[in-house]
């Protein structure tokens, strides 16, 4: 039923910090590792080892360069499904194979009803589908379905593969439906905005923006001069006169 | 938005077959065209063959063909599937005028109220089709309010063409349904000029800004793609060939869509009817090329936000400008 449920009461989703995001590209890689064997697998890949390679991702890293303001910064942005509370992609999928959950908000494929027409993919802003041409059928980030709710993984590792790889813990996963969860209370804290909210598609993911950039240095307790080695003040330190005029003699 | 000639073909073809019966059944219930069985069995045969072949060419782009008859099943939220629905239902009405007119010659009393309402909901099909781009928010150039009556208007234009022609062939030609035509022409693409000028002007709604967040700390650039070759985003979203010849590629569409056409009908009132019926044929072919590069041109023209993504600067309704 593409119809939307009424607003679910767990919103599982992504928390991404472009101020600590290295751009390593270690969530792309882990979801395709993750997702090529799982909910959606596989994900084809065309001419994997020529010289124009293709295939589908669920998750995508753009580098960003931001001028004007202040200096020039760069900002890596990982980009995928956002689980949007008024997924259009689900509404106007005309078989029902698109489909946002009522009980977490996740917004899946079924790969046995998708008729593969794609129109799904022109209804999302963020680009987060990708269409599987061997499959004939649309893809999509599952939130790690299978990772999240799996009894065979230990209990700290049912996080998404992109959270759970990431090595400078710039994603966050959590109930953002849950306004004291740890994820609503850092993107409050943060200041976490939506993607494109002019489209009124309402994401679940939160982006926190990257933090103010620092022009002077943290106040450490040291003294902002340290005292000089050697006195400028020429004329009245006689004994300093006599060193000079050593030195100058051995440097002869 | 990368033009899938399928698609392209099935909104063409629809429309005009649409179009051609929504005026027969019209023109009928005003009492202007007779039962004649010549007319009834060319105008049925065209118009049904345009229809069902547009139909199973819009399947063609489907990765599962096979699953088709599920897109009938989403009608409540989906305008592709209340598309589906409505082109279905939509053969009913209109086999049931067919069969009268053709089988029982007859185009009154019930026959005509089944043609009536097979008119209707070739109406709304076209709507419905129009709908299908018209609610896509991420396609500026889609979401407007010109886009149903372009649909609607074209379809009408390419059917009045056709059915015109057809009339001539089968001895029914008149000089109304001549000027018919010609304004109906003239309406079309007159409503297509106006949405082209809509476009052209409106003011674009996202920008790499809103799109990434990061508009808030200046201009934002791309720096780096997420990856070497094209992805399937890119592809289909991202459609950029011959956008810089969208200019001369619409005034080729309203040349030969719209001008010629509109020049040929008003010169057959003045011409012998074996002459005049090799320009209507001309004027059918002319109308059909102009719509199949106006609806080229729809998709063609039409960019998608996600580019914002990809290093467009913003999502705009100026053409040409790549």
């Amino acid at each position: 039923m593409t119809s939307l449920p009424p607003s679910p009461p767990k919103k599982l989703g992504l928390v991404i910090d472009l101020d600590t995001c290295v751009g390593c590209h270690a969530c792309a890689v882990a979801c395709k590792e993750w997702n090529a064997g799982g909910h959606s697998a596989p994900l084809t890949d065309e001419n994997p080892y020529g010289a124009d390679p293709t295939g589908v991702w669920f998750n995508r890293v753009h580098s960003y360069e931001v001028t004007g303001g202040e200096c020039g910064r760069t900002v890596n942005f990982p980009r995928s499904c956002l689980h949007c509370d008024e997924p259009a992609c689900v509404t106007v999928c005309p078989t029902g194979a698109s489909y946002k959950r009522a009980e977490d908000g996740i917004v899946l494929v079924n790969p046995d009803t998708c008729i593969g027409c794609k129109l799904c993919s022109w209804a999302c802003p963020y680009g987060a589908r990708e269409f599987d041409d061997d499959d004939g059928i649309m893809k999509k980030c599952t939130l790690c379905i299978d990772r999240i709710y799996n009894e065979h993984l230990a209990e700290n590792e049912r996080v998404p593969a992109c959270v759970a790889v990431c090595p400078t813990s710039a994603r966050y996963y959590g109930d953002l439906g849950d306004p004291d969860s740890d994820v609503s209370r850092l993107v409050a804290e943060r200041g976490g905005y939506d993607l494109m909210p002019e489209m009124g598609y309402k994401p679940v993911n939160k982006y926190l923006p990257p933090r103010p950039r620092k022009t002077a240095a943290g106040a450490t307790g040291a003294p902002d001069r340290l005292e000089p080695l050697q006195s400028t003040t020429q004329g009245e330190d006689h004994n300093n006169r006599f060193l000079s005029w050593v030195d100058r003699l051995l440097s002869r | 938005m990368n033009p899938a000639y399928s698609v392209i073909f099935f909104s063409t073809a629809t429309g005009a077959g649409y179009g051609l019966l929504i005026l027969l059944a019209a023109l009928a219930a005003a009492g202007l065209i007779p039962p004649r069985f010549g007319l009834g069995i060319a105008a049925f045969t065209v118009a049904l063959t345009l229809i069902t072949a547009g139909l199973l060419a819009s399947t063609a782009h489907l990765g599962h063909p096979e699953r088709a008859w599920r897109a009938l099943t989403q009608w409540r939220s989906s305008w592709l599937s209340r598309e589906g629905v409505a082109a279905v239902i939509t053969y009913v009405p209109l086999l049931v005028f067919a069969f009268g007119w053709v089988v029982l010659g007859q185009n009154t009393g019930f026959w005509i109220w089944a043609g009536l309402a097979g008119a209707a909901l070739a109406v709304v099909t076209l709507i419905c089709t129009a709908m299908i781009y018209a609610s896509l928010k991420p396609v500026p150039r889609w979401r407007n309010v010109w886009v149903v009556p372009v649909y609607l208007a074209m379809g009408l234009a390419t059917g009045a063409l056709l059915l015109n022609f057809l009339m001539h062939v089968c001895g029914l030609g008149a000089a109304w349904m001549v000027c018919l035509t010609a304004g109906m022409t003239l309406a079309a693409w007159s409503i297509k000029l106006a949405y082209w000028r809509h476009v052209d002007l409106a003011r674009p709604m996202s920008s790499a800004g809103s799109a990434t967040g990061l508009g808030r700390f200046g201009e934002v650039r791309q720096l780096e793609s997420p990856h070497t070759s094209e992805n399937f985003v890119m592809k289909e979203m991202g459609y950029r060939i011959a956008r810089r010849h969208a200019r001369k590629l619409r005034q080729l569409a309203f040349g030969i869509g719209g001008a010629v056409p509109f020049v040929l009908l008003l010169a057959t009132l003045a011409l012998p009817p074996v002459l005049a019926g090799f320009l209507l044929a001309v004027s059918v072919a002319a109308g059909a090329s102009g719509t199949l590069i106006e609806r080229w041109l729809f998709f063609a023209e039409a960019e998608h936000v996600v580019t914002l993504y990809y290093g467009a600067r913003v999502s705009s309704g100026i053409s040409g400008g790549k």
